[in-house]
């Protein structure tokens, strides 16, 4: 049934739709409104699940950790400060092949205090072992996340799906929120690999000695290997259900295009506006929107890209001391290819400063004007005064 | 005739890491034997995480999860709402943490679990400093104690936090204090707190650490005894919080206890007067609020 709700909304919809059986909850901005949804439905039965109203974050994904070792679905969502505050635990989620999802609103990092959208907080995490799916729109949003559960328990890796901060969190849209029998017919009860059992007790997590730390950590690359093509594969069951797909990433008239922007989350929509501006202008100009950023998709990326001339990759991220991490990663998947593109890296719209389809246009004749790109990325909008 | 509650049954293996003499190893021996088979143990970073085992071995005939250190309550609790959702309510849950574990890193979430009242057993073995990472000091360190971090004329001048004071003031339905040296008095209050199954129950196990106290590993219950027959660690329980009951009153002077430990060593007599002072003080108080 189409209703107009939150982003946030959209994926507590999907987590119930999941029947999650626990779920615990941390309230930070703008993530709150999934988990107060989330425990109204533990508490006026619309979910047979139970909500721990835990003391920290680091206490939630310990919580949903424990939770999941039992060999049950499980769910909680962060934000920010709350996602570094559990930068421990999802190091030890990951390598316990807990498949775990989690909502993540992206918003910046203080200080100064700003809860603004911003991607480096679930950027930073991205040598955790987790799968992050960034998504444009809450009706992304609601289909990630049951896809998420599907592909998080057939790989026994946990989920991050990625949500901008009030763009995609505090807008109400028209979302598709599908019947439970639909959702139960493309996820299945959850039949775990293994769980904490007491009539077959072993330990898990436990130390691990050089002589097998090294195949652990193999056995969670081996898994990321196969994350892409078992996501395309249940996209294909999801489209035969829902009637939706989106890909690991998506390309926008790309096929004669000279120029491609990358773009992430919900700046893509912003980018598909300036795009077909552009087309009317005559500009040869496409977009790549990346959607699954771990696993990394580099083998389509550089399929998409190796053709074309420039790439404009635009960053709503920054790492200090080497630039936009997006620009990296797709560098660094394009460096070994015979043929490639010219990579320019923007950064833009940190801590929630609008991104709108001027930036976008600038970006495009920035790239289109330069010959070379510069080896740091560029800084779109920055009042010079102020620095 | 020995009359004794104590399980034949073991679920510990002798093939276990822990150094000779190692209270917190007699210390699982004694609870598993109390709590039976129907246990799932959450283990933290501290030394019972190396006892254990490494992969793909286990020390214990019963489920571990470990978890980090900051995390023993709260997992455990995850633990058990993972099984209420699967209808096993027969397991117990226990978190089973050093006094790092539980005194300083560990305190959020577990008071976090006890306010919340979580369904599970959380248990301190508490050897009064980080053995794990070589004898540093912990907020469970008394005064007094010589340790890597309060070396020389550096040893440690604060107290001892009081953890079952903490503990009682979360109003839970069980807490007890109990001492690897009385067998017969852990086990049961073991027992008692997995009958008591519903909310958090605590129990501060005393567990002597030959190898960070610098005593000989042959005097590790002899010690433990000495600590309860001290009143520098009374055995009592409280339930719900008010509730106080006293299991053992000691006679003992302190230096009894204090004089045999190299981590005592360098203490003068005044110092051991004002150790006297407080134990004598502390457990005046602990008698008010038995009230009996
Ligand atoms: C977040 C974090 N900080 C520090 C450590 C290192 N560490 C492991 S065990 C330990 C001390 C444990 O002390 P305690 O809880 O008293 O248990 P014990 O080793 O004495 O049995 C420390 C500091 C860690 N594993 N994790
Ligand atoms: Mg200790």
């Amino acid at each position: 049934m189409k209703q107009v709700i939150e982003g946030s909304h959209a994926i507590s919809e999907a987590a119930r739709l999941a029947r999650v059986k626990v779920i615990a909850g941390y309230p930070i901005t703008p993530q709150t409104h999934i988990i107060e949804a989330l425990s109204e439905y533990c508490e006026d039965g619309r979910m047979d699940a139970k909500f721990i109203p835990v003391e920290s974050e680091h206490s939630a994904m310990a919580s949903v950790v424990g939770a999941a070792s039992t060999g049950v679905r499980t769910f909680t969502a962060t934000s920010s400060h709350g996602l570094a505050l559990m930068h421990e635990l999802l190091h030890w989620a990951a390598a316990s092949r807990l498949p775990i999802v989690m909502g993540e609103v992206n918003r910046a990092m203080g200080p100064g205090w700003n809860i603004w959208t911003d991607q480096t907080d679930s950027l930073a995490q991205r040598d955790t072992g987790w799968i992050q799916l960034y998504c444009e729109d809450a009706q992304e949003a609601l289909d990630t996340t049951i896809l998420a559960y599907r592909l998080a328990e057939l790989v026994n890796l946990p989920v991050m799906v990625i949500i901008d901060a009030f763009f995609v969190s505090h807008t109400y849209e028209p979302v598709i929120v599908p019947e439970q029998s639909e959702v139960d017919r493309f996820l299945p009860a959850y039949k775990p690999k293994f769980e904490i059992d007491t009539n077959n007790p072993f330990a898990l997590n436990q130390m691990a000695p050089p002589a097998i730390y090294m195949e652990m950590r193999r056995s969670v690359q081996l898994a990321m290997e196969k994350t892409l093509e078992i996501y395309n594969r249940i996209e294909d069951e999801f489209e035969d259900v829902f009637g939706r797909r989106y890909g690991g990433m998506e390309t926008i008239r790309c096929d004669d295009a000279d120029i491609i922007i990358v773009t992430s989350g919900s700046a893509t929509s912003t980018c598909r506006l300036a795009v077909d501006e552009l087309r009317k202008q005559g500009e040869k100009v496409g977009i790549l929107k990346i959607k699954m950023f771990r696993p990394f998709p580099a083998a389509d990326l550089a399929a998409a890209l190796s053709d074309v001339q420039k790439v404009a990759v635009v960053d709503r991220n920054f790492s200090f001391g080497a630039g936009g991490i997006f620009t990296q990663e797709i560098k660094s998947a394009l460096c070994n290819c015979a043929k490639r593109p010219d990579v320019f890296g923007y950064i833009a719209g940190l801590g929630g400063r609008d991104i709108t389809t001027d930036t976008f246009k600038d970006i495009y004749f920035s790239t289109k004007n330069m010959t070379a790109p510069k080896i740091d990325s560029q800084w779109v909008g920055i009042n010079e005064e102020l620095l | 005739m020995l009359h004794s509650n104590i399980a034949d049954q073991t679920y510990m293996t002798p093939g276990n890491m822990s150094c000779p003499g190692c209270g917190g190893g007699i210390a699982m021996n004694l609870a598993l034997k109390a709590l039976g088979e129907k246990t799932i143990l959450v283990i933290p970073a501290c030394c019972w995480a190396i006892i254990a085992g490494p992969y793909p071995q286990s020390g214990l005939k019963v489920p571990i999860l470990h978890t980090v250190f900051a995390s023993a309550a709260v997992t455990a609790g995850g633990v058990r709402a993972g099984l209420d959702m699967k209808g096993d309510t027969e397991t117990t849950v226990v978190a089973w943490a050093g006094d790092g574990g539980t005194f300083d890193i560990g305190i959020q979430s577990l008071s976090g679990s006890a306010e919340r009242n979580e369904d599970i057993i959380f248990v301190c073995y508490d050897n009064e400093a980080y053995m794990n990472t070589g004898v540093q000091r912990s907020s469970s360190t008394p005064y007094g104690t010589k340790t890597t971090t309060t070396p020389g004329t550096g040893w440690k001048k604060t107290r001892k936090k009081n953890m079952m004071d903490i503990m009682a003031a979360h109003r839970i339905p069980y807490a007890a204090t109990a001492n690897i040296a009385y067998p017969d008095d852990l086990v049961k209050k073991f027992q008692k707190a997995k009958a008591m199954k519903g909310g958090t129950r605590f129990i501060h196990v005393y567990a002597t650490c030959p190898t960070g106290w610098g005593i000989p590993s042959e005097y590790s219950v002899k010690i433990a005894r000495l600590a309860t027959q001290t009143n520098i660690f009374p055995l009592f329980e409280v339930e719900n919080g008010t509730d106080y009951t006293l299991n053992t009153k000691g006679n003992r002077p302190a230096e009894d206890y204090l004089n045999i430990q190299g981590r005592f060593k360098h203490l003068a007599g005044k110092d051991l007067k004002q150790i006297q002072e407080d134990v004598d003080r502390d457990f005046e108080l602990l008698i008010k609020k038995v009230g009996h």
